[in-house]
């Protein structure tokens, strides 16, 4: 018991304390420093997408289609096709995914189906969406030998898909089953109780998960760059190529053009206003609930 | 209660010293005024039980101690709280040390997710830097302290957590005891766990005052009888009455105290 | 009540219905991959990992180049995310004060929600330019004449490459990571924390030696969710990596290529056939990356919640 003869150890202590209470204080230190860089880049990102695009805003952004290189023009087409395609796929994905996420909560949480939709919407969400962008090429494209916004829309339907799964999922999941029981209490059918009772009782949780999915296909760029394409002039047939905003701002800003780049930025601030605004809508409305 | 009183009385017939001493203490919750003026003197050597209905701030009281409250950021005392006649509130010495003074034990058994050996292992080597022979000394004599060795001396490379929830309790004393604190202080270390481990924790905590002082807080009155030399009755964040346990049960001096442990109220 | 019964019956059908779709997605996904690819991997089989040579005239098509920039890319994009969320979620579980605590973790989540377009374009107009002007010509200027060093830094000034792609990456997943680290240490019982702290110990050392260990599979868990993220970016990546084959260079700032930016500057324009396969093939390649990671992720959470019973 050497160690413990020696009576009290304050001295001791405090030698070694020193140096602990140092590399603390690194530590500490460097902790901030990772918060203040961090934040540094993410400011100056999002400072010179307001900076250089709040420049490209103008009226004509919204009343003009693309232009051609060196030439007066806006984004109003591919604001329009953007805008089609994602209303689209948000109402072809969303009731997919929530019936969907109804299965998982709602009939057989643990029976083998559940367990392995949800491994499988787990890895839906984690693919790179550029490889959905490859099957539905495979599937439509090809089949109708052209690019398309129907082709556009379906890609990004597939995106909200899995993530209108998890959150409703989850969303039924908070429900408590004592307001289920009370329903069944009364009689009523068991898709009366899901609809009017507990999906009710959900909605607030159910519609975030649904803007936060039309906020994520609104910026996705890499399925639609084969299946929409992306067109220079106003159309509202979804049957051809059709122009959206993820893929005229890639293809003007890679190019050598002022004037495109200019466009480009434009695009990009309009972009990432829209999907902040989605997210802070959907906070708002979760936090009420 | 009362034999080992007699052993520690027989040595001396003077008042046993002071270990801690509470002047003046406020403690503040935000705006909440949570304790009031509170005075104490905590003696060596002596287990001191603090026991009130809940919410009444016995637990604040053990956390101002070791200055635990200072983590959460709307949460002050001020006052004095002396160690040994050194005011802690003020002290210029780093909390962190002043905690290695003082050891603490949860309402929860909180083994670490490591060994058990590491478990003890982990405060010692944050203060001393002993060989690993010294080390292993150290966490068996711990360990014995505890009355933990001879059922897990076997298993000390298995995880804190496969422990029952009784032994876990007693592995976390052994870790306060590690590195050799001058007092203990208890959290109602006993509301987890079962009949049988309550019994051993306190056989446990009247071994532990012949070297340590120990403050215990506890919801069960019966548990403060069993346990403590001295008791505070605390209520609404008053000090209600605070004396030796032998006369705090069986002849009180305040009224509410007697309505307290009589079971009239609470 | 009989109504009620078909619809019932009529009501789950549908749902499973919904359900199985999704099943059917995936393997319709891994399909479609394998059929569009298999001229390639009939061709090449295995070997086309390590074949390096992309030549669509000759049609002589391998994809090491595309994997070893994405391969490269994460495992930069990792090596800074990886501190730097640490870093940042420590101090916000434990350092920032009440008041900033909100307000800087909304804003961390809300940047994680900016599309990766954004992240590339600024990456390519405004990041590669300062990157080649104060880090790569003064690296030049330094290192230039040293054997290994001097070709590392080697290459035209225009901040694109590998180096410049990896840290657009890495910027973008900071966010992910760094919410889910914090929201795991959160979790962490605070008895744990305070018994830890009762001992003496230190800020760091509770942080680095108590909620770490507690907390590994969530962390591993984070980690590898911003690792799939960067393996599957396209947009990030594509802007900054420059959409050359070549693999000659050891330079991190000469120009690359990337398995996601190979198919977004080509698929569009490739010639159905030997082309497309190889891009297609591509593809199911990352696909299976993605696939691996995910699955490996999952392992890990499957171990925290039998440790979790085990505690329990």
């Amino acid at each position: 018991m050497n160690t413990l003869s020696d009576g009290k150890t304050p001295a001791r202590r405090t030698s070694r304390f020193a140096r602990r209470k140092w590399i603390n204080r690194v530590a500490l230190t460097l902790s901030f420093i990772a918060m203040i860089f961090g934040v540094f880049w993410l400011m100056w990102i999002l400072w010179e997408t307001i900076l250089l695009g709040f420049a490209g805003l103008s009226f004509s952004l919204f009343t003009q289609s693309t232009p051609p290189p060196n030439d007066a023009g806006g984004l109003a087409n591919a604001l329009f096709g953007s805008f089609m395609m994602v209303t689209l796929a948000t109402f072809i994905g969303a009731p997919i995914g929530v019936l969907s996420g109804i299965y998982l909560a709602e009939y057989h949480p643990r029976g083998w189906l559940a367990v392995t939709v949800r491994f499988v919407n787990d890895l839906l969400l984690s693919a790179p969406s550029i490889v959905i962008g490859l099957f539905v090429y495979a599937v439509i494209v090809i089949r109708f030998r052209q690019f398309s916004g129907w082709a556009g829309a379906v890609a990004l339907s597939l995106i909200v898909i899995p993530v209108v799964i998890r959150t409703t999922e989850n969303m039924l999941a908070l429900i408590p089953s004592s307001l289920r029981e009370a329903a069944y209490a009364l009689g009523a059918p068991k898709w009366k109780v899901i609809i009017h009772v507990t999906l009710n009782a959900a909605r607030a949780g159910v519609i975030t998960g649904i803007l936060l999915a039309v906020a994520r296909i609104s910026g996705e760029t890499a399925p639609l760059l084969f299946t929409a394409l992306n067109n220079q002039f106003w159309t509202s047939d979804l049957s051809g190529p059709t122009a959206n905003l993820p893929v005229t701002i890639f293809q003007f800003a890679m190019s050598p053009y002022e004037n495109w780049q200019q466009l480009a930025w434009a695009g990009v601030f309009l972009i990432t206003l829209a999907v902040l605004g989605l997210n802070i809508l959907a906070r708002l409305l979760s936090r009420r609930k | 209660m009362i034999l080992p009183n007699i052993m520690l009385d027989t040595q001396t017939n003077a008042p046993p010293p002071v270990k801690m001493s509470v002047c003046n203490l406020d403690f503040y919750y935000g705006k909440f005024h949570a304790l009031k003026n509170i005075n104490l003197d905590i003696p060596a050597n002596r287990v001191t039980a603090f026991i009130g209905p809940s919410g009444c701030g016995k637990s604040t009281l053990l956390r101002a101690f070791n200055r635990m409250y200072e983590l959460y950021p709307d949460q002050r005392a001020t006052g004095e709280i002396l160690l040994d006649g050194e005011n802690l509130l003020t002290s210029k010495q780093d909390v962190a040390l002043i905690r290695a003074r003082i050891g603490m034990v949860f309402q929860k058994p909180t083994p670490f997710p490591m060994s058990i050996f590491d478990n003890i292992a982990f405060g010692v080597k944050l203060f001393e830097n002993l060989s690993q022979i010294d080390l292993e000394e150290r966490v068996e004599w711990a360990l014995k302290k505890a009355a933990l060795w001879d059922e897990i001396k076997d298993k000390l490379s298995q995880s804190g957590a496969s422990l029952s929830g009784g032994q876990q309790q007693r592995l976390c004393i052994a870790r306060c005891i590690a590195i050799r604190p001058e007092l203990l202080l208890l959290d109602e270390p006993c509301s987890a766990l079962d009949p049988i481990s309550t019994a051993r924790i306190e056989e446990l905590i009247a071994e532990l005052k012949k070297d340590y002082t120990v403050v215990i807080v506890t919801h069960n009155m019966q548990q403060a009888a069993r346990v403590s030399d001295h008791t505070a009755y605390m209520y609404l964040g008053d000090l209600v009455e605070f004396g030796e346990t032998e006369q705090m049960f069986f002849k009180p001096n305040r009224r509410e105290t007697e309505d307290y442990i009589t079971g009239r109220f609470g | 009540m009989r109504s009620g019964t078909v619809s019932d019956l009529l009501f789950g059908a549908v749902a499973r219905g919904a359900a199985l779709l999704t099943l059917a997605l995936l393997l319709g996904i891994i399909l479609s991959l394998i059929i569009g690819a298999w001229p390639a991997i009939e061709r090449y089989g295995l070997g086309f990992l390590t074949h390096n040579a992309w030549d669509p005239v000759q049609e002589d098509f391998g994809g090491m180049v595309m994997i070893y920039g994405t391969l490269a890319t994460s495992g930069i994009a990792l090596l800074i995310a990886v501190p730097v969320s640490f870093g940042i979620a420590l101090f916000l579980t434990e350092l920032a004060p009440a008041w900033l605590k909100r307000p800087l973790g909304t804003a961390v989540e809300l940047l994680a929600a900016v599309p990766s377009i954004v992240y590339g374009m600024w990456g390519l107009m405004v990041f590669g330019p300062v990157l080649a002007r104060y880090v790569q010509q003064p690296l030049q200027a330094w290192l230039g004449g040293t054997p290994v060093f001097g070709a590392l830094v080697s290459g035209p000034p225009v901040g694109i490459g590998i180096l410049s792609a990896g840290i657009i990456l890495s910027i973008m997943i900071i966010p992910f990571i760094a919410s889910v680290m914090r929201d795991v240490f959160e979790v962490t019982p605070p008895l744990l924390k305070e018994s830890a702290y009762g001992l003496g110990a230190t800020t760091w050392e509770v942080i680095w030696k108590i909620v770490l260990p507690y907390t590994r599979a969530g962390v591993l868990g984070g980690i590898m969710l911003g690792l799939g993220r960067a393996l599957g970016e396209t947009m990030a990546v594509t802007f900054v990596i420059g959409n050359m084959n070549q693999l000659r260079s050891s330079s991190l700032f000469e120009a690359a290529n990337s398995i996601t930016s190979a198919l977004a500057n080509e698929f569009a324009e490739a010639a159905p056939g030997m082309h497309q396969a190889a891009l297609i093939y591509l593809g199911l390649i990352l696909f299976l990356i993605t696939f691996v990671v995910l699955v490996f992720s999952r392992l890990l959470l499957l171990r925290l919640q039998k440790n979790e019973g085990k505690r329990a």
